[in-house]
């Protein structure tokens, strides 16, 4: 009986009926204002070393790019490798004309002095391919975070 | 007695707190569910489809550079359009002439080296088989891109799954990621399975495709 007594007292009713409250008022909410990012399919985002230099990291559109030049012009003659963050990119290497300093040199496209048009992700968003199958089968939660959500 | 039940109670201003964000919750759920249709079984609304980058979630909205990239349905308006992906057929796009993509990074003259073979895969399950055009590949890509590192180009030496697929392995290093994604069964899995007679008769799996193929096709295993 004292027992019994006890558990009764250690959560009033009507404190937890409120909690029952709150809790379904949040699950409601989550359900309702879910905001799943919906950048381009391909978009990669690239983010070896640009966090920890205090810099954006980089987006790069693949849709963009495609309508303008076919996979081959990277992945073939400028040596991209098919998997984000599978490449070791730096400023240095794209000042001298490698990876996407092959383009972005003031002729073909802008040159490196337009940081932000490249470096426009979210701080802290990790390397990704955004959409992909693998981002949502596998890591669907990691997504979330990716997107800074 | 009565003094200690009362003592675990939360206090007042608490309570109100508590109320009013049950309050703002709740409402916040019923002007949303207050069309019936809203609710739109997961499915990504297609209003919000190809948004602009400030509003795609991994843009940074606040800085300059963001509002000066193109937004995607600025390009997209013109273009074949497709179920899913960035909702653009590029294949058609490219065949249409819509878009005329460099082969080369600085002669926009230069013609691709298209080869034209189809590799017909007599897959294990219930789905029609897949026939891998090399045409709409050629199209965009260089024959390095994929042999030998990602397909050894010899018939039976490539283990294929869609399990491997879907982890982003074989045709799952572009399709899932750039190229059309893997909802898209049908687009590779294309080509109805041969009536079950003549796999009794014994017709092995080459002759068989090659007899099927209008124009020169391997069977791959």
């Amino acid at each position: 009986m004292k027992k019994k007594m006890k558990l009764h007292r250690l959560v009033d009713r009507t404190d937890l009926k409120l909690l029952v409250w709150m809790t379904f008022a949040l699950v409601s909410g989550a359900f309702v204002t879910v905001d799943v990012t919906r950048a381009e399919y391909g978009d990669v985002v690239i983010n070896n070393y640009s966090d920890d230099v205090g810099m954006r990291p980089v987006i790069f559109p693949h849709w963009f790019h495609r309508v303008r030049f076919r996979c081959k012009v990277c992945h073939a003659d400028l040596g991209f490798q098919l998997k984000a963050g599978g490449n070791d990119i730096n400023m240095v290497k794209i000042i001298e004309g490698q990876y996407c300093g092959a383009c972005h040199n003031g002729e073909i496209a802008w040159s490196v002095e337009h940081c932000n048009l490249c470096h426009s992700a979210t701080p802290g968003t990790p390397t990704q391919v955004h959409e992909s199958t693998l981002q949502k089968l596998v890591a669907p939660s990691d997504a979330r975070k990716a997107s800074g959500k | 007695m009565k003094f200690a039940h009362d003592r675990r109670r939360l206090p007042m201003s608490l309570r109100g707190i508590a109320a009013l964000f049950i309050a703002a919750c709740v409402m916040a759920s019923a002007a949303i569910a207050a069309d019936p249709n809203a609710f739109n079984r997961l499915m990504p609304n297609q209003s919000k489809r190809n948004p602009p980058p400030a509003e795609d979630g991994i843009h940074d909205p606040v800085n300059d550079g963001t509002l000066m990239l193109q937004p995607p349905k600025e390009a997209f308006g013109v273009l074949p359009k497709s179920a899913s992906g960035n909702y653009v057929d590029w294949v058609k796009a490219l065949n249409s002439g819509k878009i005329a993509p460099r082969y080369d990074r600085l002669d926009p003259k230069v013609e691709p080296i298209v080869m034209d073979l189809d590799i017909v895969r007599e897959v294990k399950g219930s789905m029609p088989d897949v026939v891998y055009p090399h045409k709409q590949h050629t199209e965009w890509l260089d024959c390095s891109n994929c042999h030998p590192a990602i397909f050894i180009p010899q018939k039976g030496a490539n283990q294929i799954s869609m399990a491997a697929i879907l982890l982003g392995e074989k045709c799952g290093v572009c399709h899932g990621k750039v190229a059309f994604p893997v909802s898209q069964c049908i687009r590779c899995h294309s080509r109805p399975k041969t009536a079950p007679k003549a796999a009794e008769g014994g017709v092995q799996p080459a002759a068989n495709a090659q007899s099927k193929s209008p124009k020169g096709v391997n069977a791959g295993k």
